[in-house]
């Protein structure tokens, strides 16, 4: 582990500054990330998630094996290439970490307080069992085709309101997320900027998501992808599993429909 | 801006349902238009500076958000760029030019207005995100066009600071539904930062025009 960090470190603090200027900046990177690929710190969240998801835990004491993902109780095997969706004891369309904090509620009997705490993990002592589990879970779809449905009533309108909301203006900075997200081949700084309005970009994006953040030390999942956004965008602070962020999130990985997936991804 | 390939799938499926009797609950679009207003204001708290109010919409965002990234129609455009140049205030003292070296300092700085972020604390306009500006600072985004060499193009003339302080102050006014914040109007900076990022562009001695 220190090993891989120190080696991800090193390579970081090299590349930038030296390949900013030259044109193949993106494809250095590219290389980089590919090379680290290979040591994905993101395997430590996955085992944790393993274990978290298999632990009887709570006042009931149950683990989460009865937990249903959408392709029955206990399936995790390809289970989040198919999420969002409409889910009927619920009533309601579920991301992964909302349906996650619905079984450890209903099945385990902790509070949503309890299942909410630490979220997003703080890159050392906070660790946070949903990016855990997350890590795991995803990690069970590699290579699954994205197939997010689009039938029920529910899940069609939250489609709709997620496309809405990518172009919704507001705040200080009359940003949307179309604002950074609505044209291709474009970058805030250094950083390449996925056009999510094509069906290219999204899956490009969409299934690089949950990842290994080197210049953070967690494993994000995409609900802090969202939340992060609409925080630089000076917008309030976007509730975790919300209806908004619901919303977005089907808007995007329907669009991403297809494609592989490929997370737990590392990204920089 | 104007390719928007919706994926067809998404499109299919949207339209058997609105087509289909019993099972066509799907909104119509002023339903639906509200439907998003009141899942946005359940969706967040106020954080830091950050108020609920940052979610309601005035006149310009509003029909930007509706345009969903496609071109206005001319008149809808001349309409939102006349309201916006409008609400453009210049200094009482005529000064519009001021110092480009806190200019450039507000173009590097990324802070300001974010939840966030320390109150009382810095606010930047954060220009390197979006444009090149000077030559020497090579991690600049690619969102704005490059203002490098700015006064080659626009030439040292009152005009083109009265120009440069109003696009600054309000971005609107020239351009319906750019994608640049209006930074006087929205009160991210004050009178003395536009001035400065003015100078940034139209000083001779800047490292813009260098």
């Amino acid at each position: 582990m220190k090993a891989v960090l120190g080696c991800v470190a090193l390579l970081a603090m090299g590349i930038a500054p030296a390949l900013a200027a030259q044109s193949s900046t993106t494809d250095e990177i590219a290389k980089y990330r590919a090379a680290l690929q290979d040591g994905n710190p993101a395997e430590l969240w996955e085992a944790r998630g393993e274990g978290i998801w298999k632990a009887p835990r709570g006042p009931k004491r149950a683990s989460l094996e009865r937990c249903d993902l959408g392709l029955g109780p206990g399936v995790v095997k390809g289970a989040y290439a198919r999420l969002p969706r409409y889910f009927a004891d619920a009533d309601r369309v579920q991301d992964l970490e909302s349906r996650l904090v619905w079984c450890m509620t209903t099945l385990q009997g902790l509070t949503a307080a309890e299942a909410l705490k630490n979220r997003f993990g703080n890159g050392s002592g906070a660790r946070s069992d949903l990016e855990a589990l997350a890590a795991y879970v995803s990690s069970e779809s590699q290579g699954a085709k994205m197939d997010v449905p689009l039938a029920h009533p529910k899940e069609i309108e939250a489609y709709r309101i997620g496309e809405k909301l990518f172009y919704y203006r507001g705040g200080t900075h009359d940003f949307a997320c179309a604002t950074c997200h609505g044209e291709e081949g474009k970058r805030i700084r250094l950083q390449d900027l996925p056009d999510l309005t094509t069906p290219e970009g999204a899956r490009a994006a969409y299934t690089t998501w949950p990842a290994y953040r080197v210049s953070q030390g967690e494993v994000r999942t995409f609900e802090w992808r969202l939340y992060d956004c609409f925080r630089q965008q000076r917008f309030p602070e976007l509730v975790f599993g919300s209806d908004a962020a619901i919303a977005l999130t089907v808007f995007l990985a329907r669009n991403a429909n297809g494609a592989p997936f490929a997370a737990p991804a590392i990204k920089r | 801006m104007n390719r928007r390939t919706f994926p067809a799938n998404a499109a299919a499926a949207i339209l058997v349902a609105a087509l289909v009797p019993g099972c066509a609950t799907t909104p119509g679009d002023d339903e639906l238009a509200a439907r998003t207003t009141r899942v946005l204001h359940d969706s967040f708290e106020a954080a830091g500076e950050a108020g609920l109010e940052r979610l309601d919409q005035d006149e310009t965002q509003r029909s930007c958000s509706a345009a969903a990234g496609k071109p206005l129609p001319r008149d809808a455009a001349a309409k939102i760029e006349a309201a916006n140049l409008a609400t453009v205030r210049y200094p009482a003292d005529g000064k519009l030019v001021g110092d480009w070296k806190n200019g450039e300092k507000i173009a590097q700085e990324g802070r300001g207005r974010q939840f966030s972020d320390e109150p009382g604390g810095p606010v930047g306009g954060n220009c390197y995100a979006c444009h090149q500006v000077s030559k020497s600072e090579l991690a600049y985004g690619t969102i704005g066009p490059s203002l490098y060499r700015y006064l080659e193009r626009r030439g040292n003339t009152v005009e083109a600071q009265r120009y440069t302080y109003a696009k600054i102050y309000n971005s609107e006014a020239f351009a319906a539904c750019s994608n640049m914040p209006r930074f006087g109007y929205k009160g991210i900076l004050s009178e003395q930062q536009i001035r400065d990022v003015t100078a940034l562009l139209l000083d001779p001695a800047s490292p813009v025009n260098q």
